[in-house]
């Protein structure tokens, strides 16, 4: 497929690997931002070509991992009720709340359906006027422009069944609260690509300046991670600490502007839980008082809930780079994709899913 | 979750007020919103995700990247060029 073929390209890679070995002259811990990017670094076992010096260390980047179990209980018990359509993407539907999943609550007759646009919910609301279509709007900043646009054509076509549970993360303030961390050892960072598409990269600015941290916005595929990665250690080699742009065949300083208009009309920005982390300020998008009518929240009173996680489990501190799967004594045990004990765990992009998938744990036993 | 796939226009039309598109994704063709990519037009690269359309690819960036790339890799072989077109993948 054009745009994808060249960017897996493993002479490529080889060579970038070869640069970024020439570049490395002292130990750096990079960290990829995004849960997309821990998936194909470990799918394409992109680590095991970099030199030593070169240590990467994932990200926060995992809507699914970082949906506080507190949510997961709130949109589970709409999605139990008999007048609900409840949409979901697909990945959330595995992820397990105090009680079940989304999957054993459509076994037990609810009526729990996977949709690939949020526009779909629309479409359904449409079709079944008598009941109610509750979408579960999570995401970062690149899901937040379709989710903004269900809300805004469901006022313009004045559907009155349709709303949405919105748990929106945003990603600079992750970023800061992982450089604030007095057990912070990131020393730069792999930039988010397509959060970066929607947003652009000026935000990071600030931060890259403050914190004297080098960002580079980079893509997915192995090229695009490798290159990123090799920029990063150029700066660090070069005592600069700049934002710069792998990604340019999709990514601009500006961003996306139509896309940026309609989310700020939808959503405003408010402190957010992030499971296995906490409250982190100003860190996520709820719906702007106007479209309060669309809050599934308010719709649907939900008692409150106070889940507790497993006290094994140290996804938080994997969450933030502290920690690696490995390190975690339940990694691979007690805690598999069938078993999760814990976020990072749950989602195929989270980091603990990611070596157990591709096996990680294997080699490490056979070490 | 933020995963985005390059895909190519091939038919762009209205639907409730909404400016859609369908798109190729190497032979595979779903339906996205093109609301976002106003500049974007048949036979045009975009990078989809849900359904949503949020940014056009830059054909000359991409066709830069792949140079400059190549290019290093050139230098770091310093041996004969690699056969075939560098950048044409149809
Ligand atoms: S392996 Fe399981 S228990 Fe350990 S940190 Fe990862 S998700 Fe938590």
């Amino acid at each position: 497929m054009k745009y994808l073929d060249e960017y897996r390209d493993a002479g490529l890679a080889g060579k970038l690997a070869e640069q970024i070995r020439r570049t490395a002259t002292r130990p750096a811990a990079l960290m990829e931002i995004c849960g997309g990017q821990t998936h194909s670094i470990v799918k394409y076992g992109l680590d095991e070509l970099l030199p030593r010096e070169v240590e990467l260390v994932h990200g926060p980047g995992c809507p699914v991992c970082v949906t506080p179990l507190e949510m997961l209980d709130r949109a589970h018990a709409i999605a139990r009720r008999p007048e609900v359509i409840f949409c979901s993407f697909g990945d959330m539907l595995r992820v397990p709340g105090s009680r079940g999943d989304l999957f054993q609550i459509k076994a037990e007759g609810g009526d729990v359906r996977v949709v690939y646009s949020p526009l779909d919910c629309l479409k359904l609301a449409r079709a079944h006027p008598d009941r109610q279509v509750v979408f579960f709007a999570v995401g970062f900043e690149t899901t937040a422009p379709a989710n903004a646009m269900a809300v805004w054509q469901a006022r313009a076509q004045g559907l009155a069944n349709f709303s949405v549970l919105v748990s929106h993360v945003l990603v600079p303030p992750a970023i800061t609260g992982i450089l604030e961390s007095p057990n912070n050892r990131v020393q730069a960072f792999l930039g988010p690509g397509h959060v970066c598409a929607v947003m652009g990269w000026r935000e990071y600015e600030p931060l890259a300046a403050r914190y004297r941290v080098p960002v580079v916005i980079t893509g997915f595929e192995p090229v695009d991670l490798l290159e990123g990665i090799l920029m990063a250690v150029r700066q660090l080699a070069q005592g600069r600490a700049e934002v710069e742009n792998q990604y340019a065949r999709a990514v601009t300083r500006e961003g996306n502007p139509e896309a940026q208009r309609r989310m700020f009309q939808v959503f405003e920005t408010c402190d957010r839980a992030w499971r296995g982390i906490g409250v982190i300020p100003e860190s996520g998008y709820r719906l702007r008082p106007e479209f309060q009518e669309f809050d599934a929240g308010r719709r649907f009173e939900v008692e409150s809930i106070r889940p507790e996680e497993p006290e094994a489990c140290i996804s938080g501190l994997v969450l933030q780079g502290v920690k690696k799967p490995h390190d975690c004594p339940a990694f691979a045990k007690e805690c598999t994709p069938q078993t999760p004990l814990g976020a990072t765990m749950v989602s195929a992009e989270g980091a603990c899913a990611a070596y157990y998938n591709y096996g990680r744990h294997l080699v490490r036993h056979a070490e | 979750m933020c995963l985005a796939v390059p895909g190519k226009i091939v038919e762009v039309r209205e639907s409730s007020g909404v400016r859609m598109a369908t798109i190729d994704f190497g032979g595979i063709r779903r339906e996205a919103c093109l609301e976002y990519v106003p500049e974007a037009g048949e036979g045009d690269y975009v990078m989809v995700h849900v359904g949503f359309a949020i940014s056009r690819v830059d054909a000359d960036e991409a066709a830069r990247t792949l140079e400059l790339l190549r290019e290093m890799d050139q230098l770091a072989e310093a041996g004969p060029e690699e056969p075939g077109g560098p950048d044409e993948v149809p």
